[in-house]
Protein backbone atom coordinates (compact mmCIF):
# COMPACT_ATOMS: atom_id res chain seq x y z
CA UNK A 1 0.00 0.00 0.00
CA UNK A 2 2.88 2.36 0.83
CA UNK A 3 6.25 1.88 -0.82
CA UNK A 4 9.09 4.24 -0.02
CA UNK A 5 12.43 3.89 -1.74
CA UNK A 6 15.53 5.92 -0.91
CA UNK A 7 13.52 8.94 0.12
CA UNK A 8 15.67 11.96 0.97
CA UNK A 9 15.01 15.57 1.89
CA UNK A 10 17.82 18.07 2.14
CA UNK A 11 17.44 21.65 3.39
CA UNK A 12 20.63 23.52 2.58
CA UNK A 13 23.28 21.53 4.44
CA UNK A 14 20.81 19.64 6.62
CA UNK A 15 19.71 16.20 5.55
CA UNK A 16 16.41 15.95 7.37
CA UNK A 17 15.34 12.66 5.85
CA UNK A 18 18.23 10.46 4.81
CA UNK A 19 17.68 7.77 2.24
CA UNK A 20 14.84 5.91 3.92
CA UNK A 21 13.12 2.87 2.45
CA UNK A 22 9.99 1.33 3.85
CA UNK A 23 6.98 -0.77 2.97
CA UNK A 24 3.59 -0.89 4.61
CA UNK A 25 1.04 -3.38 3.38
CA UNK A 26 -2.68 -3.05 3.07
CA UNK A 27 -4.65 -2.96 6.29
CA UNK A 28 -1.53 -2.76 8.38
CA UNK A 29 -1.20 -0.47 11.40
CA UNK A 30 2.22 1.04 11.20
CA UNK A 31 3.92 3.20 13.81
CA UNK A 32 6.59 5.62 12.70
CA UNK A 33 8.56 6.54 15.79
CA UNK A 34 11.42 8.86 16.57
CA UNK A 35 12.51 11.67 18.87
CA UNK A 36 11.55 15.26 18.12
CA UNK A 37 13.14 16.51 14.95
CA UNK A 38 13.94 13.01 13.70
CA UNK A 39 12.22 13.67 10.38
CA UNK A 40 8.82 12.09 10.98
CA UNK A 41 6.66 15.02 10.01
CA UNK A 42 8.89 15.87 7.06
CA UNK A 43 8.48 12.31 5.81
CA UNK A 44 4.71 12.51 6.17
CA UNK A 45 4.66 15.82 4.34
CA UNK A 46 6.51 14.23 1.44
CA UNK A 47 4.28 11.17 1.42
CA UNK A 48 1.23 13.40 1.32
CA UNK A 49 2.56 15.45 -1.64
CA UNK A 50 2.83 18.82 0.08
CA UNK A 51 6.61 18.78 0.24
CA UNK A 52 8.88 17.90 -2.66
CA UNK A 53 11.47 15.22 -1.88
CA UNK A 54 15.05 15.94 -2.86
CA UNK A 55 15.30 12.43 -4.23
CA UNK A 56 13.71 9.02 -3.98
CA UNK A 57 10.52 7.28 -4.99
CA UNK A 58 7.23 6.84 -3.24
CA UNK A 59 4.12 5.06 -4.32
CA UNK A 60 0.84 5.09 -2.42
CA UNK A 61 -2.01 2.78 -3.28
CA UNK A 62 -0.06 1.91 -6.44
CA UNK A 63 0.25 5.53 -7.58
CA UNK A 64 3.48 7.44 -7.92
CA UNK A 65 3.52 10.63 -5.83
CA UNK A 66 5.16 12.60 -8.66
CA UNK A 67 3.26 11.34 -11.67
CA UNK A 68 -0.17 10.71 -10.17
CA UNK A 69 -0.29 13.18 -7.33
CA UNK A 70 -4.02 13.64 -7.76
CA UNK A 71 -4.73 9.92 -7.49
CA UNK A 72 -2.40 9.76 -4.52
CA UNK A 73 -4.30 12.56 -2.82
CA UNK A 74 -7.58 10.78 -3.35
CA UNK A 75 -6.11 7.68 -1.71
CA UNK A 76 -5.25 9.03 1.70
CA UNK A 77 -6.73 10.96 4.58
CA UNK A 78 -4.60 12.83 7.05
CA UNK A 79 -4.70 14.23 10.53
CA UNK A 80 -1.87 16.71 10.85
CA UNK A 81 0.20 17.33 13.91
CA UNK A 82 -1.20 20.85 14.26
CA UNK A 83 -4.94 21.40 13.97
CA UNK A 84 -6.11 22.19 10.46
CA UNK A 85 -9.81 22.84 10.90
CA UNK A 86 -11.33 26.25 10.34
CA UNK A 87 -12.25 27.63 13.76
CA UNK A 88 -14.64 30.20 12.37
CA UNK A 89 -16.81 27.62 10.66
CA UNK A 90 -19.06 25.00 12.20
CA UNK A 91 -18.12 21.33 12.42
CA UNK A 92 -20.60 20.55 9.67
CA UNK A 93 -19.23 23.27 7.39
CA UNK A 94 -15.71 21.95 7.83
CA UNK A 95 -16.89 18.50 6.84
CA UNK A 96 -18.86 19.91 3.91
CA UNK A 97 -15.84 21.71 2.48
CA UNK A 98 -13.83 18.51 2.73
CA UNK A 99 -16.57 16.55 0.97
CA UNK A 100 -16.63 19.03 -1.89
CA UNK A 101 -12.84 19.14 -2.21
CA UNK A 102 -12.75 15.33 -2.42
CA UNK A 103 -15.72 15.18 -4.79
CA UNK A 104 -17.91 13.06 -2.59
CA UNK A 105 -21.13 12.56 -4.61
CA UNK A 106 -23.63 15.22 -3.67
CA UNK A 107 -26.39 12.88 -2.60
CA UNK A 108 -24.09 11.05 -0.21
CA UNK A 109 -22.56 14.09 1.47
CA UNK A 110 -25.15 14.64 4.15
CA UNK A 111 -25.46 11.02 5.12
CA UNK A 112 -21.74 10.40 5.29
CA UNK A 113 -21.11 13.48 7.38
CA UNK A 114 -23.85 12.40 9.74
CA UNK A 115 -22.43 8.89 10.01
CA UNK A 116 -18.89 10.03 10.72
CA UNK A 117 -19.86 12.77 13.14
CA UNK A 118 -21.89 10.17 14.98
CA UNK A 119 -18.91 7.84 15.14
CA UNK A 120 -16.78 10.52 16.76
CA UNK A 121 -19.74 11.64 18.87
CA UNK A 122 -19.92 15.16 17.56
CA UNK A 123 -23.20 15.08 15.68
CA UNK A 124 -25.05 17.02 18.37
CA UNK A 125 -22.45 19.75 18.07
CA UNK A 126 -22.43 19.86 14.28
CA UNK A 127 -23.76 23.42 14.04
CA UNK A 128 -21.42 24.86 16.65
CA UNK A 129 -18.37 26.83 15.71
CA UNK A 130 -15.18 24.83 15.99
CA UNK A 131 -13.70 27.67 18.06
CA UNK A 132 -15.94 26.47 20.91
CA UNK A 133 -14.48 22.94 20.75
CA UNK A 134 -11.86 21.49 23.11
CA UNK A 135 -8.59 20.07 21.78
CA UNK A 136 -9.95 16.54 21.93
CA UNK A 137 -13.12 17.46 20.06
CA UNK A 138 -11.10 19.16 17.33
CA UNK A 139 -8.98 16.05 16.96
CA UNK A 140 -12.06 13.87 16.70
CA UNK A 141 -13.49 16.21 14.11
CA UNK A 142 -10.26 16.01 12.12
CA UNK A 143 -10.28 12.24 12.23
CA UNK A 144 -13.89 12.16 11.04
CA UNK A 145 -12.97 14.60 8.28
CA UNK A 146 -9.94 12.55 7.24
CA UNK A 147 -12.17 9.52 6.82
CA UNK A 148 -14.98 11.27 4.98
CA UNK A 149 -13.79 10.30 1.51
CA UNK A 150 -13.15 6.66 2.54
CA UNK A 151 -9.37 6.78 2.08
CA UNK A 152 -7.30 3.64 1.64
CA UNK A 153 -4.60 5.05 3.88
CA UNK A 154 -4.95 7.20 6.96
CA UNK A 155 -1.97 9.25 8.10
CA UNK A 156 -2.04 10.35 11.70
CA UNK A 157 0.73 12.67 12.84
CA UNK A 158 0.63 12.54 16.63
CA UNK A 159 -3.15 12.23 16.70
CA UNK A 160 -3.44 11.97 20.48
CA UNK A 161 -0.91 14.52 21.66
CA UNK A 162 -2.22 16.57 24.58
CA UNK A 163 -5.38 14.53 25.04
CA UNK A 164 -6.66 12.91 28.21
CA UNK A 165 -6.61 9.10 28.52
CA UNK A 166 -10.36 8.83 27.91
CA UNK A 167 -10.21 10.73 24.64
CA UNK A 168 -7.10 8.83 23.55
CA UNK A 169 -8.84 5.56 24.19
CA UNK A 170 -11.91 6.67 22.25
CA UNK A 171 -9.88 7.89 19.33
CA UNK A 172 -7.97 4.64 19.06
CA UNK A 173 -11.17 2.67 19.26
CA UNK A 174 -12.55 4.51 16.24
CA UNK A 175 -9.36 4.09 14.33
CA UNK A 176 -9.17 0.37 15.02
CA UNK A 177 -12.82 0.01 14.06
CA UNK A 178 -12.26 1.72 10.74
CA UNK A 179 -9.10 -0.30 10.20
CA UNK A 180 -11.07 -3.51 10.64
CA UNK A 181 -14.17 -2.50 8.72
CA UNK A 182 -12.57 -0.89 5.70
CA UNK A 183 -9.09 -2.42 5.82
CA UNK A 184 -7.75 1.10 5.98
CA UNK A 185 -3.99 1.21 6.26
CA UNK A 186 -2.92 3.28 9.25
CA UNK A 187 0.39 5.16 9.27
CA UNK A 188 0.87 7.03 12.52
CA UNK A 189 3.43 8.78 14.67
CA UNK A 190 3.27 9.23 18.41
CA UNK A 191 5.39 9.65 21.49
CA UNK A 192 3.16 7.40 23.57
CA UNK A 193 4.82 3.99 23.51
CA UNK A 194 1.91 2.32 25.27
CA UNK A 195 -0.31 3.23 22.31
CA UNK A 196 2.17 1.67 19.96
CA UNK A 197 2.38 -1.53 21.99
CA UNK A 198 -1.39 -1.79 21.96
CA UNK A 199 -2.15 -1.17 18.30
CA UNK A 200 0.85 -1.31 15.98
CA UNK A 201 1.64 -4.40 13.94
CA UNK A 202 4.81 -2.95 12.55
CA UNK A 203 7.15 -0.26 13.85
CA UNK A 204 9.98 1.80 12.43
CA UNK A 205 12.27 3.91 14.56
CA UNK A 206 13.85 6.86 12.84
CA UNK A 207 16.54 9.14 14.21
CA UNK A 208 18.42 11.99 12.57
CA UNK A 209 16.67 11.25 9.32
CA UNK A 210 17.67 7.59 9.18
CA UNK A 211 15.59 4.54 9.86
CA UNK A 212 17.40 2.57 12.54
CA UNK A 213 15.15 -0.41 12.86
CA UNK A 214 11.95 -1.79 11.39
CA UNK A 215 9.93 -4.79 12.42
CA UNK A 216 7.25 -6.00 14.78
CA UNK A 217 7.48 -5.09 18.43
CA UNK A 218 8.62 -8.52 19.60
CA UNK A 219 11.57 -8.53 17.23
CA UNK A 220 12.61 -5.06 18.29
CA UNK A 221 12.48 -6.02 21.97
CA UNK A 222 14.49 -9.13 21.24
CA UNK A 223 17.07 -7.28 19.20
CA UNK A 224 17.58 -4.58 21.82
CA UNK A 225 17.25 -7.00 24.76
CA UNK A 226 14.73 -4.77 26.46
CA UNK A 227 11.40 -5.40 28.12
CA UNK A 228 9.33 -2.51 26.89
CA UNK A 229 9.18 -0.49 23.72
CA UNK A 230 10.01 2.62 25.65
CA UNK A 231 13.27 1.10 26.86
CA UNK A 232 14.02 -0.12 23.37
CA UNK A 233 13.31 3.33 21.99
CA UNK A 234 15.63 5.04 24.47
CA UNK A 235 18.31 2.43 23.99
CA UNK A 236 18.21 3.00 20.26
CA UNK A 237 17.92 6.75 20.16
CA UNK A 238 19.86 7.70 23.29
CA UNK A 239 19.09 9.73 26.41
CA UNK A 240 19.72 13.19 25.07
CA UNK A 241 16.81 15.56 24.73
CA UNK A 242 16.34 16.76 21.18
CA UNK A 243 15.65 20.25 20.13
CA UNK A 244 13.09 21.01 17.55
CA UNK A 245 12.28 24.20 15.77
CA UNK A 246 9.12 25.92 16.97
CA UNK A 247 6.14 24.91 14.91
CA UNK A 248 3.98 27.49 13.25
CA UNK A 249 1.46 27.04 15.98
CA UNK A 250 3.90 27.68 18.78
CA UNK A 251 4.95 30.88 17.11
CA UNK A 252 1.38 31.91 16.54
CA UNK A 253 0.23 31.30 20.09
CA UNK A 254 1.99 34.50 20.95
CA UNK A 255 0.95 36.16 17.72
CA UNK A 256 -2.70 35.43 18.23
CA UNK A 257 -2.78 37.26 21.51
CA UNK A 258 -1.24 40.33 19.99
CA UNK A 259 -3.33 40.06 16.94
CA UNK A 260 -6.69 38.80 18.01
CA UNK A 261 -9.59 39.42 15.68
CA UNK A 262 -12.21 38.44 18.15
CA UNK B 1 -16.10 24.89 -10.24
CA UNK B 2 -17.45 23.40 -7.05
CA UNK B 3 -14.10 23.78 -5.37
CA UNK B 4 -13.93 27.43 -6.31
CA UNK B 5 -17.48 27.98 -5.08
CA UNK B 6 -17.06 26.32 -1.69
CA UNK B 7 -13.84 28.23 -0.96
CA UNK B 8 -15.41 31.48 -2.12
CA UNK B 9 -18.36 30.83 0.15
CA UNK B 10 -16.05 30.07 3.07
CA UNK B 11 -14.34 33.42 2.63
CA UNK B 12 -17.66 35.26 2.69
CA UNK B 13 -18.90 33.40 5.72
CA UNK B 14 -15.72 34.18 7.60
CA UNK B 15 -16.18 37.83 6.75
CA UNK B 16 -19.79 38.45 7.69
CA UNK B 17 -19.59 36.37 10.83
CA UNK B 18 -16.87 38.58 12.15
CA UNK B 19 -18.80 41.69 13.06
CA UNK B 20 -15.77 43.68 14.13
CA UNK B 21 -14.24 43.11 10.72
CA UNK B 22 -17.42 44.20 8.98
CA UNK B 23 -17.68 47.40 11.00
CA UNK B 24 -13.94 48.09 10.86
CA UNK B 25 -13.91 47.84 7.11
CA UNK B 26 -16.35 50.71 6.74
CA UNK B 27 -15.05 52.94 9.46
CA UNK B 28 -11.88 54.04 7.69
CA UNK B 29 -13.39 54.96 4.31
CA UNK B 30 -16.19 56.82 6.05
CA UNK B 31 -13.73 58.77 8.13
CA UNK B 32 -11.85 59.79 5.00
CA UNK B 33 -15.09 60.69 3.30
CA UNK B 34 -16.27 62.91 6.11
CA UNK B 35 -12.92 64.49 6.98
CA UNK B 36 -11.76 65.21 3.46
CA UNK B 37 -15.18 65.68 1.91
CA UNK B 38 -16.34 68.28 4.33
CA UNK B 39 -12.90 69.58 5.27
CA UNK B 40 -11.60 70.35 1.80
CA UNK B 41 -14.99 70.95 0.25
CA UNK B 42 -15.07 74.75 0.70
CA UNK B 43 -11.53 75.28 -0.68
CA UNK B 44 -12.24 73.05 -3.65
CA UNK B 45 -15.42 74.93 -4.48
CA UNK B 46 -13.75 78.34 -4.12
CA UNK B 47 -11.20 77.18 -6.68
CA UNK B 48 -14.08 76.71 -9.08
CA UNK B 49 -13.86 72.93 -9.27
CA UNK B 50 -17.45 72.23 -8.25
CA UNK B 51 -18.51 69.93 -5.44
CA UNK B 52 -15.63 68.15 -3.74
CA UNK B 53 -17.94 65.45 -2.38
CA UNK B 54 -18.92 64.55 -5.95
CA UNK B 55 -15.25 64.36 -6.86
CA UNK B 56 -14.14 62.50 -3.76
CA UNK B 57 -16.70 59.69 -3.49
CA UNK B 58 -15.34 57.62 -6.41
CA UNK B 59 -11.86 58.02 -4.90
CA UNK B 60 -13.01 56.77 -1.50
CA UNK B 61 -14.83 53.85 -3.12
CA UNK B 62 -11.61 52.93 -4.92
CA UNK B 63 -9.74 53.25 -1.68
CA UNK B 64 -12.02 50.88 0.19
CA UNK B 65 -11.82 48.38 -2.66
CA UNK B 66 -8.02 48.69 -2.70
CA UNK B 67 -7.57 48.28 1.06
CA UNK B 68 -10.01 45.45 1.43
CA UNK B 69 -8.70 43.47 -1.52
CA UNK B 70 -5.00 43.83 -0.90
CA UNK B 71 -5.31 43.09 2.82
CA UNK B 72 -7.35 39.98 2.10
CA UNK B 73 -3.98 38.33 1.51
CA UNK B 74 -3.79 38.11 5.27
CA UNK B 75 -6.41 35.38 5.12
CA UNK B 76 -3.89 33.22 3.33
CA UNK B 77 -1.27 33.80 6.01
CA UNK B 78 -3.91 33.07 8.60
CA UNK B 79 -4.71 29.77 6.90
CA UNK B 80 -1.02 28.97 6.70
CA UNK B 81 -0.51 29.61 10.40
CA UNK B 82 -3.62 27.88 11.63
CA UNK B 83 -3.34 24.92 9.36
CA UNK B 84 -6.42 25.14 7.18
CA UNK B 85 -4.26 25.71 4.13
CA UNK B 86 -2.78 22.23 4.52
CA UNK B 87 -6.25 20.78 4.40
CA UNK B 88 -6.79 22.38 1.00
CA UNK B 89 -3.31 21.62 -0.32
CA UNK B 90 -3.50 17.85 0.29
CA UNK B 91 -6.91 17.66 -1.37
CA UNK B 92 -7.10 16.23 -4.89
CA UNK B 93 -7.85 19.59 -6.50
CA UNK B 94 -5.57 21.89 -8.45
CA UNK B 95 -3.94 24.73 -6.61
CA UNK B 96 -5.14 27.08 -9.30
CA UNK B 97 -8.72 26.41 -8.27
CA UNK B 98 -7.89 26.95 -4.62
CA UNK B 99 -6.25 30.25 -5.46
CA UNK B 100 -9.10 31.39 -7.70
CA UNK B 101 -11.59 30.62 -4.93
CA UNK B 102 -9.54 32.70 -2.55
CA UNK B 103 -9.07 35.62 -4.92
CA UNK B 104 -12.72 35.71 -5.92
CA UNK B 105 -13.76 35.53 -2.27
CA UNK B 106 -11.54 38.45 -1.32
CA UNK B 107 -12.57 40.42 -4.40
CA UNK B 108 -16.27 39.87 -3.75
CA UNK B 109 -15.97 41.22 -0.23
CA UNK B 110 -14.04 44.23 -1.54
CA UNK B 111 -16.69 44.99 -4.16
CA UNK B 112 -19.48 44.68 -1.63
CA UNK B 113 -17.69 47.22 0.52
CA UNK B 114 -17.33 49.54 -2.46
CA UNK B 115 -21.05 49.27 -3.16
CA UNK B 116 -21.95 49.95 0.46
CA UNK B 117 -19.70 53.02 0.56
CA UNK B 118 -21.46 54.18 -2.61
CA UNK B 119 -24.89 53.72 -1.00
CA UNK B 120 -23.82 55.54 2.15
CA UNK B 121 -22.44 58.38 0.01
CA UNK B 122 -25.87 58.79 -1.55
CA UNK B 123 -27.14 59.56 1.94
CA UNK B 124 -24.49 62.25 2.27
CA UNK B 125 -25.84 63.90 -0.88
CA UNK B 126 -23.68 62.25 -3.56
CA UNK B 127 -25.43 62.18 -6.95
CA UNK B 128 -24.75 59.66 -9.69
CA UNK B 129 -25.41 60.94 -13.16
CA UNK B 130 -26.68 57.76 -14.78
CA UNK B 131 -27.97 54.63 -13.10
CA UNK B 132 -26.74 52.27 -15.85
CA UNK B 133 -23.28 53.72 -15.77
CA UNK B 134 -23.33 53.38 -12.00
CA UNK B 135 -23.91 49.66 -12.49
CA UNK B 136 -20.91 49.55 -14.81
CA UNK B 137 -18.85 51.08 -12.03
CA UNK B 138 -19.41 47.84 -10.11
CA UNK B 139 -17.70 45.98 -12.91
CA UNK B 140 -14.78 48.40 -12.69
CA UNK B 141 -14.65 47.78 -8.95
CA UNK B 142 -14.54 44.04 -9.60
CA UNK B 143 -11.61 44.28 -11.99
CA UNK B 144 -9.80 46.50 -9.52
CA UNK B 145 -10.59 44.15 -6.66
CA UNK B 146 -9.33 41.06 -8.50
CA UNK B 147 -6.16 42.93 -9.48
CA UNK B 148 -5.29 43.89 -5.92
CA UNK B 149 -6.51 40.69 -4.27
CA UNK B 150 -4.18 38.79 -6.57
CA UNK B 151 -1.30 41.09 -5.58
CA UNK B 152 -2.09 40.58 -1.89
CA UNK B 153 -2.30 36.81 -2.39
CA UNK B 154 0.96 36.73 -4.34
CA UNK B 155 2.80 38.55 -1.56
CA UNK B 156 1.13 36.49 1.14
CA UNK B 157 2.26 33.30 -0.60
CA UNK B 158 5.81 34.35 0.18
CA UNK B 159 5.31 35.41 3.78
CA UNK B 160 4.49 33.61 7.00
CA UNK B 161 3.98 36.35 9.53
CA UNK B 162 1.03 38.65 9.76
CA UNK B 163 2.66 41.69 11.27
CA UNK B 164 5.23 41.60 8.48
CA UNK B 165 2.51 41.36 5.89
CA UNK B 166 0.60 44.28 7.33
CA UNK B 167 3.66 46.44 7.50
CA UNK B 168 4.58 45.69 3.95
CA UNK B 169 1.05 46.26 2.71
CA UNK B 170 0.80 49.61 4.45
CA UNK B 171 4.02 50.60 2.76
CA UNK B 172 2.47 49.68 -0.56
CA UNK B 173 -1.09 50.81 -0.07
CA UNK B 174 -0.52 54.34 1.19
CA UNK B 175 1.42 55.63 -1.82
CA UNK B 176 -0.95 53.79 -4.16
CA UNK B 177 -3.84 55.62 -2.59
CA UNK B 178 -2.38 59.08 -2.07
CA UNK B 179 -0.79 59.26 -5.50
CA UNK B 180 -3.75 58.08 -7.51
CA UNK B 181 -6.05 60.97 -8.16
CA UNK B 182 -8.44 59.64 -5.54
CA UNK B 183 -8.12 62.86 -3.57
CA UNK B 184 -7.17 65.50 -6.14
CA UNK B 185 -7.70 66.18 -9.86
CA UNK B 186 -4.86 65.03 -12.11
CA UNK B 187 -4.87 68.19 -14.23
CA UNK B 188 -2.10 70.78 -13.78
CA UNK B 189 0.01 68.66 -11.44
CA UNK B 190 3.77 69.17 -11.19
CA UNK B 191 5.52 67.03 -13.77
CA UNK B 192 7.01 64.50 -11.30
CA UNK B 193 3.72 63.84 -9.54
CA UNK B 194 1.99 63.59 -12.87
CA UNK B 195 4.39 60.86 -14.02
CA UNK B 196 4.10 58.94 -10.77
CA UNK B 197 0.32 59.01 -10.84
CA UNK B 198 0.23 57.79 -14.41
CA UNK B 199 2.36 54.79 -13.39
CA UNK B 200 -0.01 53.91 -10.57
CA UNK B 201 -2.58 51.23 -11.44
CA UNK B 202 -5.05 52.64 -8.97
CA UNK B 203 -5.12 55.92 -10.94
CA UNK B 204 -6.88 54.15 -13.80
CA UNK B 205 -9.29 52.41 -11.46
CA UNK B 206 -10.22 55.70 -9.80
CA UNK B 207 -10.57 57.41 -13.16
CA UNK B 208 -12.80 54.70 -14.54
CA UNK B 209 -15.00 54.47 -11.48
CA UNK B 210 -15.27 58.26 -11.40
CA UNK B 211 -16.29 58.29 -15.04
CA UNK B 212 -19.02 55.72 -14.48
CA UNK B 213 -20.35 57.53 -11.44
CA UNK B 214 -20.14 61.23 -12.27
CA UNK B 215 -19.10 61.30 -15.92
CA UNK B 216 -15.73 63.00 -15.41
CA UNK B 217 -12.44 61.41 -16.46
CA UNK B 218 -8.82 62.26 -17.28
CA UNK B 219 -7.91 59.22 -19.37
CA UNK B 220 -9.76 57.55 -22.19
CA UNK B 221 -12.20 54.98 -20.83
CA UNK B 222 -11.01 52.33 -23.27
CA UNK B 223 -7.38 52.82 -22.30
CA UNK B 224 -8.18 52.61 -18.59
CA UNK B 225 -10.14 49.40 -19.13
CA UNK B 226 -7.36 47.84 -21.21
CA UNK B 227 -4.67 48.78 -18.70
CA UNK B 228 -6.68 47.42 -15.79
CA UNK B 229 -7.52 44.15 -17.54
CA UNK B 230 -3.90 43.59 -18.56
CA UNK B 231 -2.65 44.29 -15.04
CA UNK B 232 -5.35 42.10 -13.57
CA UNK B 233 -4.45 39.15 -15.79
CA UNK B 234 -0.78 39.66 -15.08
CA UNK B 235 -1.24 39.74 -11.32
CA UNK B 236 -3.49 36.66 -11.38
CA UNK B 237 -0.83 34.73 -13.31
CA UNK B 238 1.89 35.80 -10.89
CA UNK B 239 -0.29 34.95 -7.90
CA UNK B 240 -1.08 31.49 -9.26
CA UNK B 241 2.62 30.84 -9.93
CA UNK B 242 3.65 31.81 -6.41
CA UNK B 243 0.69 30.09 -4.84
CA UNK B 244 1.33 26.78 -6.56
CA UNK B 245 4.98 26.84 -5.54
CA UNK B 246 4.18 27.35 -1.92
CA UNK B 247 5.34 24.71 0.56
CA UNK B 248 4.00 24.30 4.06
Amino acid sequence: MIKIKNLTKVYGKNTVVDNISLEVSRGEIFAFLGPNGAGKSTTIKMLTTILKPTSGNVSLNGFDIFKDSKKVRESFGIVFQDPSVDDELTAYENMKIHAVLYKVPKIEIEERIKKLLNIVELYERKDDYVSTFSGGMKRRLEIARGLLHVPKILFLDEPTVGLDPQTRKHIWEYILKINKLEETTIFFTTHYMDEVEKVAKKVSIIDKGKIITTGNIKDILKKTKTKSLEDAFIKITGYNIREEEASNLDRMRLGRKLHSRK
Amino acid sequence: MNTVYILWQRQLKRFYRNKSRVIGSFAQPLLFLVAFGFGFGPVFEQAGQGSYLQFLVPGIISMSVLFSSIFSGIELIWDKQFGFLKETLVAPVSRLKIMIGKVLGGATIAVMQGIIILLISLLFGFKIYNIWFALLSILAMLITAILFTAIGTAIASKLTDMQGFQLLMNLLVMPLFFLSGALFPLENLPKAISIITSLNPLTYAVDLIRYFLIGINSFSVVISIIILIILMSFSVVIASKLFSRMEV
